[in-house]
């Protein structure tokens, strides 16, 4: 049986089910208020970000696959001393310390049932140890002295986009950061180092283009049978790592782009990656209006451009960073764009179904399982 | 005494009925308040204790001034409205 698909979205929650031979929406819920990340944890319960604006960023949490939800604290920022200088780089404006976005969620080690993750707008990783109920700010790397270089991306504040849990080794995570590369400890969160050595920074001098604390990795994955491999869409390309982000190596022939913002590996085979292209940073929509998947089989030697089912003409779709998602069987994706267009293939991306042309922006998705 | 007044807006999130409390200013007002109804803090003040960026405060009709401290004061039979300020949305 298929897993249900969650799609977050500028003005709520849906879940789509597989339906006998076709998908459908069978949920709608949280409606009116924007939904930045959702996530379903190793328990079964939905987690929701919700964004209130006015109100600030709340958290939800479901035990009946979002029939109803109840209020679970935000994780919030310490106390800024008076005499903290802690300035914006560019600009030179106080970096708030207060909860701006909840930009991604993830669940723990399985060896640490009710371990979740939390990455944060503007630059704050927190962790809770039982399922949502209390949240602790990982101090050594907020008060790490690089973290005040940090800048952002795509924000007026730097963000944690992507939290990858080795499954190898409870204590090693990692990170991505935009902007400031991609970060990991080794010692449960004790210590800090920047490493994603190799990455290439466009939008910076030549001599500082390859600083690793400098890069934009839109999105990082890792494959969780082959955790050495790491996929990273970068912000002007994609690279590959196969020491587990230590090291990077670009890739540079694939058409029509590699510019995009998701990235989604097979859960088993490590040199299966799909990504969706756009124009480039200042043209953000797909290349010839066309939208297109573009599939890579072989560890990024060459790519496949899938566009079987997708519109070709006149389509100006982009794909945020969290809004491609893979299933645990490797069999399923989807994805759903700021046009409120969602598509999903049932074989890998070779076809290609609309599952919906009006929703609102879709921000995030993930399948349950 | 001083009396606070929330938007009908945030009531689709949480409970704020308006109260009174004796606070001689905003900041002892919404101390007492949050000591009732304390999931409401959050939807006004941010992690810092200040009031949220587009969060309008009227206190008897004009813009709070400390919006970072809530030390604005109170007059026997003041009012306090908090709405949510357009510049949001």
């Amino acid at each position: 049986m298929a897993a249900p698909l969650w799609v977050a979205t500028r003005k709520g929650l849906f879940r789509l089910s597989r339906n006998g031979s076709h998908w459908e929406i069978d949920r709608a819920t949280l409606l009116g208020d924007p939904v930045s990340m959702v996530l379903v944890d190793r328990q079964g319960a939905v987690h929701a970000a919700q964004d209130l604006g006015h109100f600030g960023v709340k958290l939800k949490r479901s035990r009946d696959a979002g029939l109803s939800w109840e209020d679970r604290p935000a994780p919030i920022y310490p106390p800024k001393p008076d005499d903290e200088q802690d300035l914006d780089p560019t600009r030179g404006t106080p970096v708030p310390w207060s909860l701006k976005t909840v930009w991604s969620l993830e669940t723990g080690h399985e060896s640490h049932a009710d371990e979740l993750w939390c990455g944060t707008i503007p630059g704050g990783l927190f962790r809770s140890s039982d399922g949502g109920d209390h949240w602790s700010l990982i101090d050594s790397l907020w008060n790490h002295p690089s973290r005040k270089q940090w800048v952002g991306g795509g924000a007026d504040f730097p963000g944690i986009h992507s939290i990858l849990v080795d499954p190898r080794d409870a204590d090693t995570v990692r990170i991505g950061v935009s902007c400031a590369g991609l970060w990991v400890s080794r010692d449960d969160a004790a210590n800090w180092k920047c490493e994603g050595r190799g990455m290439r920074a466009a939008f910076m001098p030549p001599e500082q283009a390859y600083e690793p604390s400098v890069q934009d990795p839109h999105r990082i994955v890792q494959c969780p049978a082959a955790p050495d491999r790491i996929w990273i869409q970068h912000h002007n390309g994609i690279f590959r790592s196969d020491d587990a982000g230590e090291s990077c190596e670009e890739i540079e022939a694939v058409e029509p782009s590699t510019f995009g913002f998701g990235v989604v590996v097979h859960p088993e085979d490590p040199d299966r990656a799909w990504f969706v292209p756009g124009i480039k940073d200042e043209a953000r929509y797909p290349v010839d209006g066309a939208v297109v998947v573009t599939r890579t089989r072989d560890g990024g030697r060459s790519f496949e451009t899938l566009r079987n089912g997708l519109p070709q003409a006149h389509a100006y779709d982009i794909v945020y960073r969290h809004a491609l998602a893979i299933d645990l069987t490797g069999e399923l994706l989807a994805f759903g764009s700021t046009t409120g267009n969602l598509w999903l293939s049932e074989d890998q991306g070779d076809h290609w179904q609309t599952l919906s042309t009006s929703l609102p922006p879709i921000y995030c998705l993930r399948f349950a399982n | 005494m001083p009396q606070i007044i929330f938007t009908p807006n945030l009531a689709r999130h949480t409970q704020c009925p308006e109260q009174e409390f004796v606070a001689g200013n905003v900041a002892e007002l919404l101390a007492k308040y949050f000591e009732e109804w304390p999931q409401v803090r959050g939807f006004v003040l941010d992690d810092q204790g200040h009031v949220r960026k587009h969060v309008k405060v009227l206190v008897d009709g004009h813009n709070m001034k400390d919006r970072a401290r809530q030390s604005d004061p109170l007059g026997a039979d003041s009012k306090v409205y908090m709405f949510q300020a357009l510049s949001g949305g």
